[in-house]
């Protein structure tokens, strides 16, 4: 108990790096992402092709590979970045594949009548797409949406092996104490992610339960 | 590309704009790509020779290579049979009609899903030996995958269990059927079939996740690769760091890939399956969960 | 058809690079196996762990994976480097051949822990003898000494001569070893990152994202020879780094089996000869004077 009592500090900003990794990420992804998914729809074949790579290519690449690109291979090119803004960078460009996926789908699933209709009614396209395309589509993303958002939050453990001292890295840190002790360690480690996540989890349910289109 | 929802088809004002559009995008596209590749040259990252050590069979890389995939491919392949195996247990067992079984299970997905996977490898690899058992970093990794995508698995199952269609189950019921053989015999065959390309797409996953074991020191493609840099770089200078990391990516990259596309062709040989076509798709129950879309996160 | 196309392309690529061959493996092939006298008669006593060893006819030894000139992987998976020979040296006169060896990685943070629990027989791996280690194992030599020192940028642009201008700076090593448990304890100024493995410190310094590099001066010397325009070594070792072979607590005669086996290597040259081919390499000189064995 003492041990886990003189290791607090260590966990509390531990546990702070995470949220601030997992909040700056989260950000990029979304920023990203979305632009990313305007790509895909969009009928500039280019742009197009440019987006359709990118997502294939972070949907296949493991998350660890694109951090040891970020942090080891970007030099190469004569781009430096240290550790903590590495790790943003690298979960962000990552999960906003996802989160291009799941908007793109979203936009997709919109019933190809609700467009058509407000064609048919005289609205230009901005005015299509704020009014009555994007609320539609907004519904349908959320739940996938929040799912690559929770994943995201757990993918930042990755970090701890790039030298971030977020939550994960802490267990290796703190080996040579005795069982209790690193038992406790484990369980503040557990807490701490689910202090994040599960909060997510409980706020996409009710969100999803209030914007359910009944048929 | 069927009829785009947000844009009428375009006129010639629109399709002279578009052609516009693409011209520019094409060369910034161009334009980005010039810059990347000259930055690399500008280094000598483009040289022949240094790109040629992934094949030359003298260095020992495309040996050592082939190796720590077939390491990757084998943790992969165990902690996805024992996944699975597990992931159907716990799904039937999330379903059971008594509280008894229904509750410890329901805990033990959401606990699973709710941590890291890399915590579950760490506590396994790092803090088990506190308690005397000693896991070597196969068995720890291979553990922490089948413990972290049983969980995912059985969400999945439980997904496909509860899509078929209730007339199936009350008609094998009303053939006097016990419980579990209805199970075993009617609903998991089907929901087997019908979830078969989430599963396959979640083979993808698991073979990402196997990159974690670098982490604890196994010997799969990612550790294979930097231990080679690091002894490339001792006898010949930092000339190769780039080429072994583009070639160990590309590797995953391919084999993801060709998962993929098998799932795909799984996905279409279903459909083309009368009675599962008859279904329409399928919505995983409670958020957060791994759809079709975003499985590969 | 798409598909047959890029398989196409992608043989095409593959023979003609596979045509093209590489530095690396042009070296290859002109090296040579330094080898090693497996001593042929071994009679021990009866319940020592010498006669077990010497009767399974393997040892298992753990070593670094990544420290040049000490203990580093090649490419076809067996390690290299001054420690492994010395654990070749012991396995000879043992009876048992090179090849029979099996190694094991042991990283900085669970050497003790693999000799408690009889993952490894022996550990040799730059592993510093001292006092607070001595409670879990037992130690054998020391068969090398060693330094701490400093690594920085070619060019010192920051002037660290020594520890106490770490303050205020980015050091860098590796989790678990002595060097880090000083610089922690003793110059609390200095701002440490640690990794687990030291190719990321070098990296680091590379990149910029750490102004120093820190741990026993040879292995230093061996991240310098991999880029020796950008490292350099500040050149004032500041604490004595014995380097030991650890083996299993209270293990007296397999102990003094190996310092007997120490000593006659540091007598008849094959320990010069270890260096040489492997250490001596990076430094550039002869071997210095072996150590005077340890026998507490």
């Amino acid at each position: 108990m003492q041990f886990f009592i003189d290791n607090f500090d260590t966990l509390l900003s531990a546990f702070l790096t995470t949220l601030s990794l997992s909040l700056l990420a989260g950000v990029m992804a979304l920023v990203l992402g979305t632009v990313l998914a305007a790509m895909r729809v969009s009928p500039i074949p280019p742009l197009r092709a440019l987006a359709t790579f990118y997502v294939e290519l972070f949907r296949n690449t493991p998350l660890t590979v694109v951090f040891f690109f970020v942090i080891f291979g970007l030099p190469q090119i004569d781009t430096v970045v240290s550790f903590f803004p590495g790790a943003v960078i690298a979960v962000g460009a990552y999960t906003s594949a996802f989160v291009a996926e799941a908007i793109r789908s979203g936009i997709n699933s919109v019933n190809p009548g609700q467009a058509e209709a407000s064609r048919a009614l005289g609205l230009t396209f901005g005015q299509s797409l704020r009014e009555i395309v994007l609320p539609q589509a907004f519904r349908t993303v959320i739940p996938p949406l929040g799912s690559v958002f929770i994943a995201m939050v757990k993918n930042t453990s990755i970090a701890a092996g790039f030298s971030v001292t977020e939550l994960s890295s802490t267990l290796p840190r703190l080996v040579n104490a005795d069982a209790g002790a690193l038992l406790l360690v484990l369980l503040g480690v557990v807490v701490g992610y689910m202090i994040i996540t599960l909060p997510m989890a409980f706020a996409v349910n009710r969100l999803e339960r209030r914007v359910a289109i009944l048929r | 590309m069927s009829a785009p929802v947000l844009f009428d088809l375009p006129g010639p004002k629109a399709k002279a704009r578009i052609r516009i559009g693409t011209v520019i995008g094409a060369l910034v596209v161009l334009g980005l790509l010039a810059i990347v590749l000259l930055r690399l040259n500008g280094n000598g990252q483009l040289n022949p020779n240094r790109w040629a050590i992934l094949f030359d069979p003298n260095s020992g890389v495309p040996q050592a290579l082939g190796q720590a995939l077939v390491r990757t491919l084998q943790v992969a392949i165990v902690a996805m049979v024992a996944a699975t195996v597990l992931g159907v247990l716990l799904a039937v067992g999330r379903l059971s009609e008594h509280r008894w079984v229904r509750i410890p299970v329901t805990t033990l997905i959401e606990f699973f899903r709710a941590i890291p996977l890399l915590v579950v490898i760490f506590a396994l690899y790092f803090v088990l030996p506190a308690f005397g058992a000693d896991l070597s970093a196969f068995a720890a990794l291979a553990l922490g995958l089948t413990l972290y995508n049983m969980a995912v698995l059985a969400e999945i199952f439980r997904a496909g269990i509860l899509s078929v269609d209730k007339g199936q189950r009350e008609a094998a019921l009303a053939l006097g059927m016990r419980k579990t053989q209805v199970m075993v015999l009617v609903l998991l065959p089907q929901a087997t079939r019908r979830m078969l390309p989430v599963l396959i797409a979640q083979i993808v996953v698991l073979l990402k996740d196997t990159s974690l074991g670098f982490i604890i020191g196994y010997f799969e493609l990612l550790r294979q690769a930097r231990s080679l840099v690091e002894f490339l770089n001792f006898n010949f200078g930092n000339i190769y760091t780039l080429q072994i990391y583009v070639g160990a990516g590309l590797m995953y990259i391919l084999i993801n890939v060709l998962i993929s596309q098998i799932a795909k062709f799984v996905e279409k040989r279903t459909r083309s399956n009368a009675t599962t076509a008859a279904v329409g798709a399928i919505d995983l129950p409670n958020a957060p969960v791994t759809t079709g879309l975003n499985s590969g996160l | 058809m798409r598909l047959t196309r890029y398989a196409a392309a992608a043989a095409a690529l593959g023979v003609v690079l596979a045509g093209c061959s590489s530095e690396a493996g042009n070296q290859n092939e002109d090296a040579a196996d330094a080898t090693v006298e497996v001593e042929q008669n071994v009679d021990f006593e009866a319940g020592t762990t010498m006669a077990a060893l010497a009767d399974a006819g393997t040892i298992t030894i753990g070593t670094k994976y990544d420290q040049p000139g000490f203990g580093l992987l090649n490419p076809n998976g067996t390690p290299e480097g001054f420690d492994v020979e010395i654990g070749k040296l012991i396995a000879a006169q043992l009876g048992i051949a090179p090849e029979d060896i099996e190694f094991v990685e042991t990283v900085s943070a669970n050497r003790e822990s693999f000799i408690q629990n009889g993952q490894v027989d022996i550990v040799v791996a730059t592993y510093t003898i001292n006092d607070a280690r001595k409670e879990l194992v037992d130690f054998a030599g020391p068969y090398y000494e060693a330094g701490q020192d400093i690594m920085v940028a070619a060019g010192n642009p920051l002037g660290i001569e020594g520890p106490d201008d770490l303050a205020g700076n980015n050091v860098c090593s590796v989790e678990g070893s002595t060097p880090a448990e000083n610089i922690r304890t003793n110059y609390p100024e200095a701002q440490l990152t640690l990794f687990d493995v030291y190719s990321k410190c070098a990296d680091a310094l590379t990149n910029g994202q750490v102004d120093a590099v820190t741990t026993d001066n040879v292995i230093l010397t061996g991240l310098v020879a991999g880029n020796p325009d950008g490292f350099e070594l500040v050149g004032n070792p500041f604490t004595e780094e014995p380097y030991g072979i650890g083996l299993m607590l209270g293990d007296t005669e397999f102990r003094n089996f190996i310092n007997d086996t120490l000593e006659a290597s540091f007598e008849d040259g094959s320990w010069a000869a270890a260096w040489d081919s492997t250490a001596g390499q990076i430094t550039g000189e002869d071997a210095p004077e072996p150590p005077s064995i340890d026998r507490y």
